[in-house]
């Protein structure tokens, strides 16, 4: 790494650990319902919403209700996100005429956009017209980020409360997450942005002569659209020439600051953050970086806080950002090595295929290590263009099950699954009670835990299995072999972890993925969420036990290796096999020069 | 009522052993085995090689045979190993009822035609007693049922149901009239009204307790088998994913060939955590070796690692917390009567007294107040007796004599004091609320003051409990005392809690109602009246002088019959669950290889 690059991971990190102590504090503020400098401002919309949604902000409820709560509002909005995807050539703003979704596709997106995962099976520009994007995905950006917030605010209450089975007003934390949190920061981020050249109109898309016309060998296409092909059976080509562009437009920059904040991930453009109009320059790399990161990081601060002992919120943010700096460093190293394929061709160089020169090799890796940490899934780097080992690196981070910051309040609650498990093991390995926060873990609390953290890798193991046995899946493999492996590993992964970036190389708009992605993006989502509210529910329940010498204390560094250990070896034990026939038989295959 | 005699059943009895032997194969029946689905699963896997194995035979299938066979061979062992060891603890458990059921004895009764010494018997079985029958039971008889005294009084030893030595007082009328079958009149002769039908009795309803009372998993046991199942779960994933992974690289580089059943069966099995399941009795077995040295013998090595889990210790006090005996801490004068007089009488009335209580009114006396006063040469030595409760010497025309304060009012009434000292009740009142127990002393028909004996909560004993609740366990104090002298010695001895005038079916409440909560739950005990308790307890401490029921009704039996050795245990308990977690450890880290 140059001393560009270093500068440029060093400053992201030091900034990120600068804002996590106060937007940390003060996310605590707003969901304990204490005054904020914003409340002057906020307090009376925020009780004009109560007033005209019928919210009594005082009546908490059990974790039944909550999830209920959560679940009737996700289905509300995924019905409506539905609805207007079918019908988006009824709807205004819509210059391109662009027509309705598909409805396998529209389900897709509907169900993508509300469980925060983004996975995108059409291209932006293609098919969402400027109404979708706007009232359709960008609501739905802010308010599948609010609803895994409060989740993860519910859950931190049970571990706070005790002897209640009261966890909180789903609606009022709801309320209080976008006003307070979503609105204020993204609509900040979103001016910077534009600052830095991201676009903002609502004009059709502009034709524009190209400053060197392009020719190109196009396919003939005969009567009914199919390629011609000759006697032999190579296609017909033609020679064509391209003498202008069609620029896309749209309201991109307010889009784009939820997108990175909100950990959804869902670009305006195909290309999304590598696409120019959305990533204009290195400060906007930054920028974003520092968005994805900013709230699932600052969340273990709130935590921490919540829970009376901030070392505890330290402690998981310093596991998340080890693991991240580690898996940093492999696919910077992997990267830079380059590939020797290449070399050997007596080219020296680090891997740049499907990176944008703006960015450079540092920003694409931060970014890419950051957007798969965390469920965020905005790519500005081709992923699948990264080797075969730096590809392994955002792969694992999904498959770790999103805990790398994890998604806004998802990774925090999954992570805290993780602590009990960790909690559990090493209670038996060295004599302790299993207690985290003065909470004993028993049998319920492991099972929830469990269900919490297994539901995605079950769900990419099946699932990946049934794909190498379908043969409509297997005919969508555009690279066939491991690498191949490694691209259906990571579409479904993507999906299961709620995630939403994609290694490409896949064409994921068939019902293979478009209906069994739905089924886990929607398990993935939500089974995890309903089993930390239960369990959340059921911690509530319990009394405190004060520390003594029997606890285990988990606001150590030994703790918080332990932890890292145990976060490993789940991933590894589950993953080892499928990554060792998808990237690592590639990277060995790619040394071996066959 | 069988003597204790019978050494604890072995952990390797022959008949036990066959029995297994015959219920583990019983129990591959997968109907059964669901309940532990690790051992299911391997079962399946078992199943499978079995199948494949055939089909190397036959020639079907390209894996040679030795391979496929030997893989199977290994996978039935695991499981047959593992229904082995459940076949073998569920047979202990039938055992132990079978044996209850033994110790229900048919002694022949008296009955009586009419509720009077001197009346007409009949000669009748145990069994046959009803209702309202009148028994009489003399001297060295066995009570056969249960029921009230209604006339007489006697010493009767009620080691048997206790547990404790000594013998108790049981008289008609008062609340000292209730007698239970199978313990023994040591001196007089009672007549007993039967209150209970054969099958009704005390003994009949500790074995339906004891039966009713079932051990259960421990709270870690039963998590750390979610974590398990998980595990199995997800490495059973694994290995099915592997297969059309497997087969799609193969197809797409047309090399190699894809990964034979056998192989991921195998695969799985090592995946899977069978190794703890396999291994945990060896913990067990090393655990148990190790309380050996400490004389204790561990029934099962569950009750060690049970007893690392442990959070709530029932100790019954005597023993365990207090010395056994009380004894003299001071003496308090009444009725304007000196210290040194009152301690004079005392040393008198108890200078033949050879029961501990009696001795240490000696020492008290002898220390404090330097008295050193022979046996006077005409000292007539007066026994305690059921009917008048006291004891004392006749010398030098004296009658001294010290007993519980009704005794001995009724006792100097009787010789035609009617004027008792005003301050005595208060007196014997404020030492009973201290949780002692007050002796009245007199000479003659003058009441001197009162003896004050306490229960002594052994030395170090606050530091113990103090340790123990840092370690997170909670220490609950059973007797038999009245509320008002438990509570003084719960105080005393820094418990965190007490059961008082605990009966056998409050004992067991209290079990169940920490174990609800999700505690760990200790205790010892001695008497058959502990043997349902000790049956419901997680670990059950049976002291080796205990009764037949209380000591199979235990998990544990100390040989030293030393109830602090409890703590001991706990402490082993706690060094126990670490190999268990390092099996965990092992395991895991197995997998990861």
């Amino acid at each position: 790494m140059n001393a560009y690059e270093w500068m440029q991971t060093g400053f992201l990190f030091l900034m990120l650990l600068a804002l996590v102590k106060p937007l940390g504090g003060f996310m605590a503020k707003v969901f304990q319902g204490e005054r904020t400098f914003l409340s002057p401002l906020l307090a009376p919309c925020e009780r004009l919403i109560y007033r005209v949604s019928g919210v009594e902000p005082e009546d908490e409820m059990g974790w039944q209700r909550y999830a209920g709560a959560m679940l009737l509002f996700n289905l509300t909005l995924f019905l409506a996100l539905f609805v207007m995807l079918l019908t988006q050539h009824l709807l205004p703003l819509n210059p391109q005429q662009l027509p309705g979704f598909s409805w396998q596709l529209a389900l897709n997106t509907a169900i993508s956009f509300t469980t925060n995962t983004n996975w995108q099976a059409y291209s932006g520009e293609m098919a969402a017209s400027y109404f979708t994007q706007m009232v359709g995905l960008t609501v739905h950006n802010f308010v599948s980020a609010a609803t895994g917030i409060a989740v993860a605010i519910a859950v931190i209450r049970g571990f706070v409360r005790r002897k209640t089975s009261l966890l909180g007003n789903f609606w009022v934390d709801l309320t209080r997450c976008t006003l307070y949190i979503l609105l204020p920061i993204a609509m900040i981020a979103a001016l910077v942005l534009v600052s830095q050249g991201v676009i903002q109109n609502f004009s059709s898309y502009r034709t524009v002569p190209l400053v060197q016309s392009l020719s190109y060998d196009k396919l003939k296409l005969d009567a009914s659209g199919n390629p011609l092909k000759d006697a032999s059976g190579k296609p017909v080509t033609e020679s064509a020439t391209a003498r202008e562009v069609t620029i896309p437009m749209g309201p991109v920059a307010s889009q784009e600051a939820i997108k990175e904040l909100g950990t959804n991930g869902g670009g305006f453009f195909n290309a999304n953050s590598a696409h120019p109009f959305e990533h204009p320059t290195p400060h906007t790399t930054f920028i974003e970086n520092l968005l994805i990161l900013l709230i699932p990081g600052a969340l273990t601060h709130t935590f921490g806080v919540m829970a009376g002992n901030s070392r505890q919120g330290w402690t998981l943010l310093g596991v998340m950002l080890f693991i991240l700096i580690i898996t940093f460093g492999v696919l910077q190293w992997a990267e830079s090595s380059g590939n020797p394929m290449v070399s050997r061709l007596g080219v020296q160089s680090s891997n740049m295929e499907g990176k944008e020169v703006r960015f450079g090799l540092a920003g694409s890796n931060l970014f890419t290590v950051a957007t798969t940490g965390t469920s965020c899934g905005a790519v500005n780097t081709m992923h699948d263009s990264l080797t075969p080992l730096g590809g392994m690196m955002p792969l694992s981070l999904i498959l770790l099950g999103e805990i790398i910051f994890g998604g806004v309040g998802s990774g925090l609650y999954t992570m805290l699954a993780f602590a009990i498990i960790a909690v559990f093991v090493s209670g038996l390995m060295i004599g302790r009670t299993p207690e985290y926060l003065g909470k004993k873990i028993e049998v319920q609390e492991m099972w929830l835990s469990i269900v919490t953290i297994i539901v995605a890798g079950v769900m990419v193991l099946m699932l990946s299995g049934i794909a190498m046995i379908t043969p409509q899946a297997v005919a969508a493999m555009a690279n066939p072999g491991a690498h191949g492996l490694s691209e259906v590993f990571y579409a479904l992964a993507s999906m299961a972890n709620n995630n939403g970036s994609a290694f490409a190389g896949l064409n994921a708009n068939i019902n293979f993925y478009n209906l069994l992605g739905s089924l886990a993006m929607t398990l993935g989502r939500y089974v995890p969420a309903i089993a930390v509210l239960a369990m959340a529910g059921s911690l509530a329940g319990k009394k405190y036990v004060p520390p003594s010498l029997g606890t285990l204390p988990t606001d150590k560094v030994p703790f918080a290796l332990w932890l890292t250990l145990v976060i490993l070896i789940v991933g590894a034990l589950t993953f080892f096999p499928v990554l060792a026939m998808g990237p690592i038989a590639e990277h060995l295959t790619m040394l071996g020069g066959i | 009522m069988s003597k204790h005699t019978q050494q604890p059943q072995s952990v390797f009895d022959a008949a036990l052993l066959q029995g297994a032997l015959v219920d583990c194969f019983r129990k591959l029946d997968p109907r059964t085995l669901w309940r532990n689905p690790v051992m299911l699963c391997v079962e399946i896997a078992s199943v499978i090689t079995l199948i494949t194995f055939v089909m190397s035979l036959a020639g079907a299938n390209s894996e040679p045979a030795w391979f496929t066979g030997t893989v199977s061979l290994w996978l039935w062992l695991t499981v047959v190993f593992s229904t082995f060891a459940e076949a073998l603890a569920e047979g202990r458990g039938k055992a132990r009822a079978a044996s209850l059921r033994k110790s229900r004895t048919d002694v022949t009764a008296r009955r009586l035609d009419k509720p009077e010494f001197g009346s007409i018997y009949t000669l009748i079985g145990a069994s046959q007693l009803r209702m309202g029958d009148y028994i009489l039971v003399e001297a060295s008889e066995m009570i056969a049922g249960d029921g009230d005294v209604v006339a007489g009084a006697a010493l009767v030893n009620e080691a048997a149901v206790t547990g404790e030595s000594a013998p108790v007082v049981r008289e008609s009328g008062g609340d000292r009239s209730a007698v239970t079958g199978g313990t023994s009149v040591i001196s007089s002769a009672i007549i007993v009204r039967i209150t209970a039908n054969p099958g009704e009795t005390f003994l009949d309803r500790m074995i339906g307790l004891i039966e009713g009372a079932k051990r259960r998993k421990t709270p870690n046991e039963v998590a750390l088998e979610v974590l398990l199942i998980a595990l199995t779960l997800v490495f059973l994933l694994v290995c099915v994913n592997i297969s059309p992974l497997s087969s799609y690289s193969v197809t797409v580089s047309g090399q190699g060939e894809p990964v034979s059943l056998t192989v991921l069966v195998a695969l799985f099995v090592c995946l899977a955590p069978t190794t703890i399941a396999a291994l945990l009795p060896a913990i067990g077995i090393a655990g148990m070796d190790r309380l050996f040295q400490k004389n204790v013998i561990a029934l099962s090595g569950r009750a060690i690692e049970a007893a690392g889990d442990v959070n709530v210790l029932l100790l019954d006090k005597t023993g365990t917390i207090t010395h056994g005996n009380r004894e003299a801490v001071a003496f308090v004068p009444v009725g304007g009567h000196s210290e040194q007089e009152l301690a004079e009488a005392a040393l008198m009335a108890s200078i033949t007294d050879e029961t501990p209580e009696g001795r240490s009114v000696v020492v008290l006396a002898k220390q404090k107040y330097q008295l050193s006063r022979e046996m006077p040469p005409d000292a007539v030595t007066v026994e305690f007796s059921a009917e008048t409760r006291l004891s004392g010497v006749d010398a030098g025309g004296q009658q001294y004599r010290k007993g519980a304060a009704d005794s001995t009012i009724a006792f100097v009434q009787k010789l035609g004091c009617m004027v008792v000292p005003g301050d005595l009740t208060g007196v014997v009142d404020r030492i009973a609320r201290g949780g002692a127990t007050p002796l009245v002393v007199c000479r003659d028909c003058e009441i001197l003051g009162v003896i004050n004996l306490k229960d002594i909560v052994k030395a170090g004993i606050q530091e113990r409990f103090l340790q123990l609740r840092s370690m997170g366990i909670k220490t609950v104090m059973i007797t038999g005392d009245n509320p008002l002298t438990a509570a003084a010695i719960a105080a005393e001895a820094q418990v965190d809690d007490f059961l008082a005038q605990a009966k056998p079916e409050e004992k067991l409440r209290l079990i169940r109602d920490y174990q609800e909560q999700g505690f760990m739950v200790a205790m010892t005990g001695d008497g058959t009246n502990d043997a349902p308790a000790l049956a419901q307890a997680d670990v059950a401490v049976a002291m080796n002088t205990g009764t037949q029921p209380a000591r199979e009704a235990a998990n544990i039996i100390d040989l030293d019959s030393n109830p602090t050795k409890l703590l001991d245990i706990v402490e082993v308990g706690k060094q126990i669950l670490m190999p268990r977690g390092n099996l965990t450890t092992f395991s895991i880290s197995n997998d990861v290889a």
